[in-house]
């Protein structure tokens, strides 16, 4: 079996960061500079990808990040073509592979993939021969969101390296956290991941860079970014969790906990959030949030990301 | 019928020898040739393998494979026997249905069918099934196999109901709660790939009650594709205590571990899942210290295309009964010799079910397979008598294939 990329070579897909390298990477993260300035003109257009067909292939739901994608390509003069399907559970797998070798004939020139399976990315890498941007697998990886959390933390302190970036909540059903446990200690930052028990595989604690404790203390202390991650109130019937309540008062990201943190550290949150739950309201609108943020840098780091694969250029 | 087959070396012997066998059983050594006289080109001849552990997918699911397509499978493998698996659609737990899979298999001249019958009625766990008319029907072994024993005090009935008809109970050993909705072994590999995790503790906790079990009744347990070096470890401790248990292990257990979903392909999922070199290597450490009885390749066929489904969706398991001796011969052949090899694969098996080691004495049933041990091929799926044209080990280059396989006399498989 080939890989749908190769370690050393420029990378055709963006499935997650197994074949980047830090300099690729920080490549990307440049570029997304410049796309931001594209954001901030007045006509909020460039013709870099004028005759090509992007197609946002969406088998799982999600509204900011196929709003973000599909706007990050029109911007720059993509033809948008959205797919959209409730994962059957039924010949699922036929149908993305059937639906992936009919879109191709059409002739889309690159894939944006959102699926509840870890690894369907890959299987649409496969099947299409066409370059994939994995927007979101199962648990697996989720490598966009990544970077506009790499990029947003780099644009506060500059660089990532020796920053340390702790991670709060469901890591166990995470794909933010896998990808950013992925992507972080690859610009140098160290990440620590932080849940109960039952939410938190100690198993990930074999990745470079990457530690792993159920105290949040001990997560958040002297940490540049501190991000919660959205709790999934499904969680509580499938026995991880005793009671909301009991999660929110031991590792809730709020004031009190903030003060472990490096002076200036920033907040961060995938979203959608469940105030009060996972993040208290005064932190997830304070001085120190950079959520809104997140969300702006997503549209420059997905251009980039596009540019990068379609155009060729960095 | 008579057949000849000349320049075939047994075990253990250099000098070239003939074989005649005539209806039905090995005539005689180095006789005048009669009958039609096939050169066996300088290979091993060794019983014909057993199969204690395939899936034929026959009735119900004969897209995936049939009694044809597996039966002539086995027979490209070098198998003169196979035990075929009771969940298929209906599950076979009634009499007729062990009878019409023998009659079926009997005319087709490819390897020989000896069913496995369910232990439950419909494999569901709560009523033994009518395991004594099974046996008189022709089952050879009770099987929930597919399923997991999760009622102890069931499987102990039908431990005890299947000892006092002399028969052997398989479990596939796994506790399904603990198992939940893993797909791949749990470990730093599901960690990072982000698929649901099976624990290794799901096998070893099924294998410790159920041999708690055998040591209560003194029932003959065998326990299915171990595949953890914990389970093992029980399942040696359990044999030092003089208990009546077997095992078996299957080769994609000991040639492949969980790195290999990494490439999130689907062939690469079965039950119990790839585990870690650390235990591929203590299951090889049982092969070589008698802990494992037998080997088994629990031969599990899919579509092409259930197998290209992702890995959440894909149906588990691998089907390779045309490649266990050459995978095993070239990968292992060193380390356990040719005799033990092909003891695993004959009369091990043979003594799991409880039947007479095959023999290549005058007499014996002229069962047999011939062995090329050197002349190096590469695996082509798309070539597989099989319907699952798939495999892990596509592209690779294997030695110890069979050129030849004969079953009660008559030509199963010719390469």
């Amino acid at each position: 079996m080939t890989a749908p990329t190769t370690a050393g070579t420029r990378p055709r897909h963006l499935l997650d960061f197994a074949d980047w390298t830090p300099e690729r990477l920080t490549a990307l993260l440049d570029n997304a500079d410049t796309m931001s300035q594209v954001l901030d003109r007045p006509v909020r257009k460039v013709p870099a990808l004028q005759g090509l067909t992007v197609c946002t292939a969406f088998f799982e739901n999600s509204t900011r990040t196929r709003v973000s994608f599909e706007l990050a390509a029109r911007r720059m003069s993509a033809d948008v073509v959205s797919f959209a399907a409730g994962a059957s559970s039924l010949n699922k797998g036929e149908s993305l592979r059937d639906t992936v070798e009919v879109l191709t004939a059409y002739k889309v020139d690159a894939y944006v993939v959102r699926h509840p399976a870890s690894g369907a990315a890959h299987l649409v890498a496969r099947y299409s021969g066409k370059p994939v941007i994995n927007a979101g697998d199962g648990r697996r990886a989720h490598p966009t969101q990544a970077l506009l959390d790499a990029y947003t933390i780099r644009q506060e302190f500059g660089s990532l390296e020796g920053k340390t970036v702790a991670i709060l909540g469901d890591i166990r059903h995470s794909r933010v956290a896998r990808s950013n446990a992925e992507l972080l200690p690859k610009l140098g930052a160290r990440v620590r991941l932080c849940g109960p028990a039952t939410l938190l595989p100690a198993d990930l604690a074999a990745l470079p860079g990457v530690t792993v404790t159920t105290d949040p203390r001990e997560a958040v202390r002297g940490a540049h970014a501190v991000m919660a991650l959205r709790l999934q109130q499904e969680r509580m019937s499938g026995g991880y969790l005793a009671s909301l309540a009991e999660y929110a008062d031991h590792y809730q990201v709020n004031a009190r906990l903030l003060r472990e943190a490096e002076p200036g550290a920033i907040v961060l949150h995938p979203g959608p959030m469940n105030r009060d739950l996972e993040i208290s309201s005064d932190v997830a609108d304070g001085e120190q949030s950079r959520i809104l943020r997140q969300v702006e840098n997503g549209q420059a780091v997905r251009m980039s990301v596009l540019y990068h694969l379609l155009v060729g250029r960095e | 019928m008579t057949l000849t087959i000349t320049n075939i070396k047994r075990p253990g012997s250099e000098a070239p020898e003939s074989v005649t066998v005539e209806n039905g059983v090995i005539k005689g050594w180095n006789l005048p040739h009669e009958g039609e006289v096939i050169d066996g080109q300088g290979g091993a001849v060794a019983p014909a393998l057993i199969e204690p552990h395939a899936h034929l997918r026959e009735p119900g699911q004969t897209q995936k494979e049939d009694l044809a397509s597996g039966l002539a499978a086995a027979a490209a493998g070098g198998y003169g026997t196979v035990v075929s698996m009771p969940n298929t659609s209906p599950v076979v737990d009634d009499p007729a249905t062990v009878r019409t899979l023998i009659e079926k298999a009997d005319g087709l001249g490819f390897a020989r069918l000896r069913p496995a019958a369910a232990l439950t009625r419909g494999q569901e766990g709560e009523h033994l099934a009518e395991l004594a008319y099974l046996k008189e029907a022709g089952a050879v072994m009770f099987t929930d196999d597919g399923r997991t024993n999760e009622d102890a005090r069931v499987l102990r009935l039908g431990l005890e109901y299947a000892r006092s008809l002399d028969m052997v109970v398989s479990v596939h050993a796994e506790d399904a709660s603990l198992r939940a909705g893993g797909v791949m072994n749990e470990g730093p590999v599901s960690e990072a790939l982000g698929l649901p995790g099976n624990p290794a503790a799901a096998e070893a906790a099924r294998v410790a009650r159920d041999l708690e079990i055998v040591a209560q009744t003194g029932a003959r347990l065998h326990v299915q594709h171990l595949s953890t070096a914990r389970a093992l470890e029980l399942v040696r401790g359990a044999k030092a205590r003089g208990l009546p248990v077997t095992c078996e292990v299957c080769p994609h257990h000991l040639t492949l571990t969980d790195e290999a979903l990494r490439s999130f392909d689907a062939v690469y999922k079965v039950a119990p899942p790839l585990r870690t070199q650390v235990d591929a290597d203590a299951l090889l450490g049982g092969l070589l210290d008698g802990t494992v009885d037998c080997l088994a390749t629990d031969h599990a066929p899919h579509t092409g295309a259930e197998k290209e489904r992702d890995l959440l969706e894909a149906p588990f398991g691998i089907a390779y009964i045309e490649l266990a001796f050459p995978l095993m011969w070239t990968r292992f052949g060193e380390r356990l010799g040719l005799e033990r090899l092909l003891d695993l694969m004959t009369a091990a098996p043979a003594r799991v079910l409880g039947w007479p080691a095959p023999t290549l004495e005058p007499g014996a049933p002229a069962d047999l397979v011939v062995l090329d041990l050197d002349t190096e091929r590469e695996v082509d799926p798309r070539t597989f008598l099989s319907k699952a044209k798939f495999s892990p080990w596509a592209g690779e280059t294997l030695r110890g294939w069979p050129t030849l396989t004969v079953v009660g006399g008559r030509i199963a498989f010719r390469r």
